[in-house]
């Protein structure tokens, strides 16, 4: 049994003549306590693969399941879902509300997964995404971006999820800032066991992350590869080596 | 001085500790843009200076306002005794003026709470939900929108009766759609924002999202607009106060009173400018007001 | 003989609530015809350094500098009218999203046309015969049907290639590109930035290239500034970037992750409160 598995899953948007095929026919699974990574350029359907899993796009089709247990069509989930599956966006300063402070979004979070230590718990969160409680009242507008990362960390391992999708959780912010998110996620996972599914266009960010990764191109992932061998830059598809060697720098043409 | 200082530390910090604290740090950093808006903060003295005169009017006016004085009919401006003048009846206009305080503020006050929160419900629903909710009631908005304010008002007073309570209902009745417009718009551009996806994902349904998570966003906009929209209302209010359909004689309602004066707007200008000056500077004060708000609650505007 | 740009003390600053806040502090370059990178992290005021050359700065903020000298002019001496002019001819700037930069209700041939004869005044065939050599020249396979569509009709790479080509037809000497090429996937990002290397050996201009990309703007440019909070911390050749000495721009490299070799964890910055304060250094 694979904490996600993903059969045969077509994702589309619109009908008629403005459908468009997001993602076809993706096959893959992750394992439990497996970081798995797809890469792939802007619009390969990165995303739309993990907002038809969590509900986000209610159109598709093909079988997917978390923890052996099969994904409802559409975009109804039940309780349980939500509380193995959860979600970090990747715009910081899209993914938190602007008029609520951290202590607003993270108990209203702990509310509706029907905690009741909701005091303790928000202190412990805070403490584990690492900023302590001098943020806890705070709004979005006085945090920077790494930390407003944190709090979108802190409110996706609220319900103690065993999964976790990273949607770019660093491309919008700076290298330094990226690498302490990183380090916090890394720690996050040997701590809590977590599974990553994780989203990037940056082939560094996925292989510093990840044991797997998917490579995917217009919709269709082309190439399922270990981490040594992206490395070792001996990918099979044609498509993959020509994103790594794009990715190895600028060379003067 | 120092207890001043260490307040204004206390609410300005970036670390607040507490639930209250973070809440009044917010309201203060608002009234400091707010403050920063010189005819905003004239526009809120004056309504501050309506919202005074209309609680302390018994002790202020000089006279009754019913109290008709048949000798002394339509006295001119600066009449000892009579500052404002008299009417036609020899009421006190200064005085006249002073009780109608009440009514249009009491008009205000239900339209502004009646319309924008009908148009909050409304576009919010209509916007989130989509579909086919959003279709009808988009559509029933289109048919509120279609007719022209004072005619519609006038059916529904027609049909109610006068008097101000259905003068309000009926301005009411005809002001929420645009509202309904700007929840609706503002729901949009929400409901794929990924804060909304967020707490999606955490198993909140629709109710909570409306309520909790969108409306918030939308108020802001909409308080702007209704006080912007505050002149046409109590335009809209002294217009049905003046073909007779709204308050009714003797009641010191400021449109009845232009109505009153009408007849001798010739030879006693007074009698209706003076009603008609506090109609003006009432509603300039609500446009100021309205000005500066939008500086501080939209945040569009800054950054 | 003269270089193309001198900047000499630049500062940028900004009223607030809280005080002034300075932006840009002391900076100080020279730039020949050549492809200077700036780097740093967002925030370190390297687009407020770019946009005060053409003193692109709104109010409240206020640019002050010796001087900024355009072969040998300076353009702090200049009135509004004067800058206009300097702007359209003499400095093009390309801004990191075309979305923003390009007027979405007008097709690009008709924004082209419409820029060539603004600076050439030519006939409108004329325009439209030069419309289509630039969308050549920006390695645009099909300028015709480009010519007809409209912005938001084109991808990104394509969107930044047309701003690349309408920034060049008055023939600039000195090209600003802030972040022209990061909200491109990669593969589009290489096309773009050979692109303009080609325009820029070409023609001869010079570039000035920001980026918060250490590693391109190492393989990229000839030379480049590193700035930390407004100032710049070091300069060096682009190619001696791996080897830089300053403990902010070896933390910023060391925290980038590596295809090539792996680490268990990645080297977190720790700043240093001298490293806002020491004066800029100068490029020598
Ligand atoms: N809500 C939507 N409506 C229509 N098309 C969409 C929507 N979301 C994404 N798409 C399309 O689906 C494709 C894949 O998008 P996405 O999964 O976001 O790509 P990625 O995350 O890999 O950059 C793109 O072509 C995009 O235009
Ligand atoms: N209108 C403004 N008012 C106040 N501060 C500003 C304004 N615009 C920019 N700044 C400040 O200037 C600094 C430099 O900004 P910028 O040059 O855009 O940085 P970057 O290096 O990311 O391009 C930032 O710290 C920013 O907060
Ligand atoms: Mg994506
Ligand atoms: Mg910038």
């Amino acid at each position: 049994m694979s904490a996600l598995f993903f059969d045969d899953v077509s994702v589309w948007f619109g009908e008629g003549r403005d459908r468009v095929d997001a993602v076809r026919h993706a096959n893959f699974r992750v394992g439990h306590g497996e970081s798995f990574g797809l890469v792939g350029e802007s619009g390969s359907g990165k995303s739309t693969i993990m907002r038809a899993l969590t509900g986000l796009a209610p159109d598709w089709s093909g079988r997917m399941a978390v923890n052996g247990n099969p994904v409802r069509s559409g975009h109804r989930r039940d309780r349980n879902f939500y509380k193995s599956v959860q979600m970090v966006f990747q715009d910081p300063y899209a993914s938190l509300h602007p008029r609520q402070s951290v202590d607003q979004v993270l108990s209203e979070t702990l509310h509706l997964h029907g905690f009741r230590d909701i005091e303790p718990r928000i202190v412990r969160l805070l403490d584990d995404v690492g900023l302590g409680s001098a943020f806890r009242f705070r709004y979005p507008h006085q945090l920077s971006g790494g930390q407003r990362q944190r709090v979108a960390i802190a409110r996706a391992l609220a319900p103690e999820p065993s999964i976790l999708l990273l949607d770019e959780p660093t491309s919008a912010l700076d290298v330094s800032v990226q690498a302490e998110i990183l380090n916090l996620l890394t720690d996050l996972r040997a701590e809590h066991k977590l599974t990553f599914l994780m989203v990037s266009h940056d082939l560094a960010v996925v292989a510093h992350m990840c044991e797997r990764i998917a490579v995917m191109q217009a919709g269709e992932i082309v190439e399922v590869m270990g981490v040594d061998e992206m490395r070792a830059l001996t990918p099979a598809h044609p498509y993959t080596r020509k994103l790594l060697q794009a990715s190895l720098g600028y060379t003067r043409g | 001085m120092t207890e001043m200082t260490g307040l204004r530390a206390w609410l300005l910090t970036d670390t607040p500790h507490s639930r209250g604290q973070a809440r009044l740090a917010n309201l203060y950093h608002g009234w400091l843009a707010f403050r920063r808006n010189p005819m905003a903060m004239f526009g809120l003295a004056i309504l501050i200076a309506l919202l005074a005169i209309a609680a302390l009017a018994p002790w202020i006016a000089p006279h009754d306002p019913f109290y008709q004085d048949l000798t002394a009919r339509l006295q001119p401006l600066g009449t000892p005794g009579h500052p404002l003048g008299t009417d036609s009846l020899g009421r006190d206009i200064l005085s006249r003026l002073i009780y109608g305080s009440r009514i249009t503020l009491y008009i205000v006050t239900l339209v502004a709470l009646i319309a924008p929160l009908a148009g909050l419900i409304v576009g919010t629903v209509s916007g989130y939900l989509g579909g086919w909710v959003d279709l009808v009631l988009m559509r029933i908005t289109d048919i509120f929108l279609a007719f022209p304010r004072l005619v519609l008002a006038l059916a529904f007073v027609a049909a109610l009766g006068a008097g101000i309570e259905n003068a309000v209902l009926a301005i009411a009745l005809t002001a929420w759609p645009p509202y309904a417009r700007i929840a609706r718009a503002e729901t949009l551009t929400l409901r794929n924002a990924d804060f909304i996806s967020a707490v999606r994902l955490h198993g909140a349904g629709p109710i909570r999202i409306i309520t909790r998570h969108i409306w918030p966003l939308c108020i802001s906009s909409l308080i702007v607009r209704v006080t912007l929209d505050m002149a046409g209302i109590i335009l809209a209010a002294a217009g049905l106060g003046f073909l007779g359909l709204g308050a009714q004689p003797p009641s010191p309602e400021w449109g009845a009173m232009i109505s009153e004066g009408r007849r001798f707007i010739l030879d006693h200008w007074w009698v209706a400018t003076m009603p008609g000056l506090a109609i003006f500077t009432v509603s300039l004060a609500f446009n100021l007001l309205g000005d500066g708000l939008r500086d501080v609650l939209d945040p569009k505007g800054e950054k | 003989m003269t270089p193309l740009l001198e900047v000499e003390d630049l500062w940028v600053r900004f009223p607030t609530r809280t005080g002034i806040l300075d932006a840009v502090r002391g900076v100080s370059f020279t730039l020949g015809r050549e492809r200077l990178g700036i780097v740093g992290e967002s925030g370190s005021g390297k687009s407020m350094t770019g946009r005060s050359i053409l003193r692109l700065i709104r109010p409240p903020g206020q640019v002050t500098a010796a001087h900024i000298r355009l072969d040998g002019e300076d353009l702090m001496q200049k009135s509004e009218a004067q800058m206009r002019q300097v702007r359209g001819e003499r400095i093009s700037m390309v801004m990191q999203d075309p979305k923003f930069s390009l007027n979405p209700v007008m097709s690009v041939g008709d924004q082209l046309i419409e820029a060539w004869r603004v600076h050439k005044k030519g006939s409108r065939s004329e325009a439209r015969e030069r419309a289509l050599g630039m969308l050549e020249a920006v390695s645009i396979r099909d300028p015709e049907r480009v010519m007809r569509a409209h912005p938001h009709e084109l991808s990104g790479g394509m969107g930044q290639r047309i701003m690349i080509a309408m920034m060049l037809i008055p023939d600039p000497e000195l090209l600003i590109a802030d972040e022209p090429t990061s909200a491109l996937d990669v593969s589009v990002q290489a096309q773009v930035l050979q692109i303009m290397d080609r325009l820029v050996q070409d023609r001869g201009m010079g570039l000035i290239f920001i980026s918060h990309d250490l590693n391109l703007v190492a393989d990229f440019c000839d030379r480049v500034l590193i700035m930390y909070a407004g100032r710049v911390v070091e300069t060096c050749e682009a190619d001696k970037l791996h080897e830089a000495k300053h403990p902010y721009t070896r933390g910023l490299l060391n925290s980038l992750p590596r295809l090539d070799a792996p680490q268990k964890r990645l080297e977190v910055l720790r700043r240093d409160p001298s490293w806002a304060e020491t004066p800029s250094v100068r490029p020598s």
